[in-house]
């Protein structure tokens, strides 16, 4: 445990990384339920990959864990109903970045749940699945990685021939400034967590589990290192605060001094990284055979008088987190869905939260908008800051005259759209959005390469 | 329905700014103004103020009359392009020396390629350089520290108020004559306004480094290849060669180190491209010193180097994340 003054020797990551202001005001805020909207959208395709189909019609009765979206494809979800009554339509309906998904309308009558789903609130601690068994039933409830990314949680656990992994990681790093979710999960949620992470190293079929959370969060290291006690093989390893330690190649270099290769995964050097709002996840699933249908959210901003973390349903307008918490602070220019080194910025409030919604962030005009961009002073911070070793000054420049082969040369598609080299830029170049856009063209260029 | 700024991510700015990076490196001179002013009394003051604001105009003049862009020649980067031209010159230059110098650095040596971040030498070095070509007798002239400090008209007395730098004394070969090491360290010598008091150079090198503009790289990298190379020398033949504490205290290579060869704009991007910037450019200088005509070599050496940025750029890149082989 970590007591304050104490100097610790933390581990971190070596290469690059940056530290903005964590500004976490929420972190005291105990999760607090939210009142139910009159009527959610829950869209199809909150995951990585295909889309789930939908399984219900308009003027279908649903009950909250009602199966209302079939993933079907290999890398694909379920989607739940997280609320009962009648389905309003199964309609296109614009998501966060304004483009139209399928999205199954429901009107709120009362809360009844599935007789299936168990809502005592007492602890299970035996795993009676069998590892099959255990990959089933994430899949059946749709789990998907709480972390930001939504990549469905099965397919991790679906190991190849051939790989072996000796390690489960919990990415419990939360390093994006604002977002407090995580760490109010691991303070009231630390045994389901425990157990979570038990059921994890059962269906991977591995013996060790690391958790990795950063020293910005002394009492959810304290509780989970008092559980994890009793728990042999999972290690707590407090970290550095060091941004981007929660990204997924970072934090397995900072736990297990492990690098993934260019273009490889996590379970080519033995790992399955999970995240730990995914532990959760799992253990309702498992144990209680409750699927994802509700998150915890972080709203805050430096302007607003109450920021809190609540548990809510998805397809709850983000509307509704705003009343509660006293309405839009007075001179808002740009809403966050997510955290604001990565997150995306909305066009309305009137947007759904999704199984991916870790935050919202409420920024004010001095906040919002960016600054004049000035000429490259070649000052080489973006090349000190990059943490995958890539040279954004360089990137910025070729993306920005079209020559996608040298983008492709140089490694582009390695980025992990940090935001660390536009974050540190002195000249505020927009470096990532480059980068991006060279990203974007050479795997246009990849894939038409491969059809010929 | 509010209308909500939608941008990509980052949403997040670090405070770091080109004023932050440009005004920091002036209050980083400071020491060395003081030390100047100090030696060289007012003239000292005269010829850094005349290339300061000569600078800034110039620049000034040449975005709004000749590249009609937005004005930034406020950002700093001028004034440090002045101020470092100034302290390399000798306080007895006539004051329209350095106005001309001042034009040549800003006009020729940055705003010639586009302006800030563009330029591929060292500005200050630059105009020092054409000053050192078509002014020789007067930037080779070093007036007496202390002595000359309170003293306007120096050209009228140069046989009283001026003497060699101990590096000219050096290459002329009069050991007997040659300054103590506490006078090099403190800068009770002759040479250039700012140069010669290496005390207060780290001072305002540590000040940079604390602050995160500069990395200690470059500077120790340069000042340990000239220590290193004229103590091979010093110890292959203490009688013809001066020891190497000696060398990294005078002349301009603490100045050059510190505040020149970390010009941002002139370096390399890559930590390994800034070693063999840096090491190369102590080669040169130890060279020029030794072997060469002129008794310093500092300002050549750094922009030979400044030529060679572009080619260690496209050859030496960072190391890859995912290149450590360390599983399985």
């Amino acid at each position: 445990m970590i007591k304050k003054g104490e100097v610790v020797k933390l581990k971190t990551f070596k290469l690059g990384g940056v530290h903005p202001p964590e500004n976490k005001m929420a972190a005291g805020n105990p999760i607090e339920p939210v009142t139910l909207p009159k009527r959610v959208t829950v869209h199809l395709n909150q995951h990585i990959g295909a889309p789930a189909n939908p399984v219900v019609k308009k003027g279908d009765t649903v009950k909250v864990g009602t199966l209302i979206g079939k993933g079907e494809a290999f890398i694909s979800a379920n989607i739940h109903s997280p609320v009962s009554g009648k389905v309003f339509s199964v309609d296109p309906v614009a998501d966060g970045s304004g483009y139209k998904v399928k999205s199954v309308i429901i009107d709120v009558e009362g809360d009844e749940w599935e007789e299936s789903i168990d809502r005592s609130p007492d602890l299970k601690k035996e795993i009676t699945l069998e590892p099959s068994q255990i990959v089933d039933r994430i899949k059946e409830c749709g789990i998907v990685g709480l972390g930001g990314a939504c990549f469905p949680s099965h397919v991790k656990y679906m190991i190849p021939e051939g790989k072996k992994v000796d390690t489960v990681v919990i990415n419990a790093v939360e390093c994006e400034p604002y977002l407090t979710a995580d760490d109010r999960i691991m303070i009231e949620k630390t045994e389901e967590i425990m157990i979570g992470i038990e059921i994890m190293k059962k269906a991977a079929g591995v013996e060790k589990a690391i958790v990795g959370i950063e020293a910005n969060k002394p009492e959810a290291i304290a509780k989970m290192e008092k559980a994890a006690s009793v728990y042999p093989g999972t290690i707590i390893q407090p970290l550095k605060v060091m941004y981007p330690q929660g990204a997924e190649k970072q934090l397995i270099k900072s736990v297990l001094n492990r690098e993934v290769p260019s273009g490889k995964l996590p379970l080519d050097v033995g790992c399955v990284v999970n995240n730990v709002g995914t532990a959760l996840a799992v253990y309702e699933a498992v144990q209680k055979n409750k699927p994802l249908i509700e998150r915890v959210v972080t709203v805050t901003g430096k302007k607003l008088t109450k920021t809190a973390n609540y548990m809510v349903r998805v397809g709850t307008p983000l509307s509704v987190l705003v009343e509660a918490v006293g309405g839009m602070p007075e001179g808002t220019e740009k809403v966050i869905n997510g955290g604001p080194m990565m997150g995306k910025a909305i066009p309305s409030v009137d947007i759904p939260v999704t199984k991916g919604t870790s935050g919202i962030i409420f920024m004010d005009k001095a906040e919002a908008r960016r600054k004049l961009t000035r000429n490259c002073i070649r000052c080489a911070k973006c090349v000190m800051v990059c943490p995958m070793g890539l040279e954004p000054y360089l990137l910025e420049k070729i993306a920005d005259k079209e020559r996608w082969d040298e983008v492709e040369k140089l490694a582009a598609t390695d980025c992990i759209e940090c935001g660390s080299c536009s974050y540190t830029c002195p000249s505020s170049r927009p470096l990532l959005d480059l980068i991006r856009l060279g990203k974007a063209n050479v795997n246009r260029i990849r894939w038409e390469r491969s059809k010929k | 329905m509010s209308k909500f700024i939608v941008s990509l991510s980052p949403h997040e700015k670090g405070k770091y700014t080109v004023e932050h990076v440009m005004w920091g490196v002036v209050i980083a001179l400071i020491p060395a103004f003081i030390s100047s002013v100090v030696n060289f009394g007012y003239r000292a003051v005269a010829v850094t103020a005349v290339a300061l604001i000569t600078c800034v105009f110039c620049e000034y003049l040449i975005q709004k009359f000749l590249m009609k862009c937005e004005i930034t020649a406020f950002d700093g980067s001028a004034a440090v392009t002045g101020i470092l031209l100034a302290f390399n010159l000798p306080s007895s230059i006539p004051l329209w020396q350095v106005v001309v110098g001042s034009i040549v650095a800003i006009a020729v040596g940055k705003m010639a390629f586009g302006g800030l971040g563009k330029n591929p030498f060292n500005p200050a070095l630059v105009g020092r350089g054409f000053m050192l070509m078509s002014f020789p007798v007067d930037m080779t002239t070093w007036p007496i520290p202390l002595k000359s400090a309170w003293e306007w008209d120096i050209a009228s007395k140069l046989d009283a108020m001026t003497s060699a730098t101990p590096l000219g004394v050096l290459k002329e070969g009069n050991f007997s004559e040659l300054p103590e090491l506490w006078d090099l360290f403190i800068g009770t010598v002759g040479g250039s306004l700012g140069e010669t008091s290496a005390l207060a150079i780290i001072i305002g090198g540590i000040y940079l480094i604390h602050r995160k503009i500069i990395t200690w790289h470059i500077p120790v990298l340069y000042l340990g290849t000239i220590f290193v190379l004229t103590g091979i020398m010093w110890l292959i033949n203490d009688t013809a060669n001066i020891n190497p504490v000696f060398h990294i205290l005078s002349g301009g290579v603490m100045l050059g180190g510190f505040f020149m060869m970390t010009d941002m704009v002139t370096s390399p991007m890559s930590l390994w491209g800034q070693v063999i910037f840096a090491v190369g450019a102590g080669v040169i200088c130890v060279a020029i010193r030794l072997f060469g005509a002129y008794p310093e070599g500092c300002m050549f050496s750094i922009l030979i180097m400044n030529a060679f940025v572009p080619l260690i750029d496209k050859y030496i890149k960072p190391k890859k994340f995912g290149t450590e082989v360390n599983y399985g």
